[in-house]
């Protein structure tokens, strides 16, 4: 039997775009077992609802991760929402839906873009991140922010696109999906994506399930689980069905995020056709008194917003379960097994956000 | 499906030149509605205090015995919540960045100028009103 050795992987590696720590369990250079451990970036943001008005905190949630943070910002609002019976009106749901999408493009772009660095693909790299600036530009002309957009509020949204801008935005989205498409035929047809990927860090079906694994993760094993389908913001309204793959390896997780950028475009397109008349807002009054759980679906999953009120302008709880936590027991299942070349791979493929898992 | 599926992006690419920016040589990428840096406008504003309490970071500190609107620009988070509460339409949103700092710097201190108009006097003597009148045309 050959001798075992560990070797600490992270919180600072080079294809680690944040802190995780990893000590891999070796034999030769097979992986047996592997331990995480976070904790390098704890914000404390959940005591901070505390001592935040409830309005406030959207600015602080949305500060969570520096992706994801549109949906984090609607996940909250959402739930305070719930809590206080406000109906948002029907073009506010819309521009949501936009700007979700938006995210969600700009993040799997940003995840294939490192993917592909993690294999050593740089061309591929630059070219995801080439097509992401695009969808930054939209979202920094519509917003006002690259990353940080700050227009979901309690109520309803804080700007509105004018019409000419969402038919500019629909004009250039063909020309956009054809990019997308081009790339995305690399990652799933190019031989030597193909030999790096498939049969790495295999997680089948039901193993997914009882790991409790979300998002792309999941689906990429086969479980259809997509809280979009809850029908949130104007999903419901749009319809909307989960790219799932039963692969379960690498390869099926790049899958999935590839196919969910193009069904990205195509809810994109879908809201701006058929974008509702009104307001974008309606005027909130009172406190929050009682609970909720909201739930939205990030680009790496499913996201909890626990909030409890108790008829005081600062919320007495806030408990945020991002989707990278959930996703950790899965990746700690798929490291045993792979050669040490392919751990950065394998840990790509949850697309770990540790400080949205930190807060 | 071919090994040089990517060939035909990279040679465009060589040919098109970077995408990106070389700020800060360059300026950064701006719109209308980029959230630069806020702005004051002393003349008009009337030191209600609206922006320093609606501000979410706290970084607006306003002393109305002292007539000073002060802006600790790093604690700014530039959300924009100041300049559209603010009634009297005093504050504005820049698209500009400000350049990096380096060290913690002391806040931004404004004198705020504005002068409450004198309310116009009844008795009807005619040399005042005609200065009033004067004024409201200026």
């Amino acid at each position: 039997m050959p001798e075992r050795i560990i070797v600490p992987f992270g919180p600072q590696h080079p294809v680690l775009p944040e802190p995780i720590h990893l000590d891999l369990v070796l034999e030769d250079e097979k992986v047996v077992e592997a331990i995480p451990s976070i904790g390098y970036i704890h914000r404390g943001l959940e005591q901070l609802v505390q001592k935040r008005e409830y309005t406030e905190y959207v600015y602080v949630a949305e500060r969570i991760c520096g992706i994801c943070s549109f949906i984090h910002a609607l996940c909250y609002s959402q739930g305070v929402e719930h809590i206080m019976d406000i109906e948002v009106p029907d073009r506010a749901r819309y521009l949501r839906t936009i700007w979700s999408e938006c995210s969600r493009l700009h993040s799997h772009l940003l995840w294939l873009g490192l993917f592909a660095d993690s294999m050593g693909f740089e061309n591929l790299f630059m070219r995801s991140w080439q097509l992401r600036e695009s969808v930054l530009d939209v979202l920094e002309d519509t917003t006002g922010g690259r990353v940080i957009q700050g227009t979901c509020k309690v109520g309803g949204v804080r700007r509105d696109i004018g019409q000419e801008k969402l038919d500019e935005m629909h004009r250039e989205l063909d020309p956009f999906e054809q990019k997308c498409r081009d790339l995305g035929d690399v990652f799933l047809n190019d031989e030597t994506v193909k030999y790096r990927l498939q049969g790495l860090g295999i997680v089948g079906k039901d193993e997914a399930y009882a790991l409790g694994a979300v998002g792309p993760t999941a689906r990429a094993s086969g479980v259809p689980v997509d809280i979009r389908e809850t029908g949130y913001a104007a999903y419901g309204d749009i319809g909307f069905k989960p790219v799932v793959e039963t692969a379960g390896d690498c390869y099926a997780r790049c899958a999935v995020r590839v196919k969910e950028v193009y069904a990205s475009i195509d809810i994109i397109r879908r809201a701006i056709e058929e974008m509702p008349e009104g307001p974008i807002d309606v005027k909130v009054k009172g406190t929050p008194d009682g609970e909720y759980f909201s739930r939205a679906e990030q680009p790496r999953g499913e996201v909890v917003h626990y909030l409890r009120g108790d008829g005081s302008k600062h919320l007495a709880r806030a408990r945020i379960r991002t989707p990278t936590l959930a996703n950790i027991p899965m990746l700690v299942k798929m490291l045993p097994g792979a050669q040490l070349a392919d751990v950065p791979v394998v840990v790509l493929s949850i697309d770990p956000c540790i400080s949205c898992t930190e807060r | 499906m071919g090994v040089f599926q990517m060939t035909k992006t990279v040679l465009r690419n060589l040919a098109g030149g970077p995408v990106t920016r070389r700020y800060p040589a360059v300026p950064a990428r701006s719109c209308p509605l980029t959230r630069g840096h806020v702005t004051i406008d002393p003349a008009t504003c009337r030191s209600c205090g609206l922006c320093s309490r609606r501000c979410p970071c706290e970084a607006i500190r306003i002393d109305k015995e002292e007539k000073v609107w002060e802006i600790d620009r790093m604690r700014c988070i530039a959300c924009g919540d100041c300049v559209e509460g603010c009634p009297f339409g005093s504050l504005t949103m820049e698209p500009e960045y400000l350049p990096p700092v380096v060290e913690q710097c002391a806040a931004e201190r404004h004198i705020i100028t504005y002068v409450k108009p004198e309310k116009p006097e009844k008795k009807p003597a005619e040399e005042s009103a005609k200065e009033e009148g004067a004024g409201e045309s200026a």
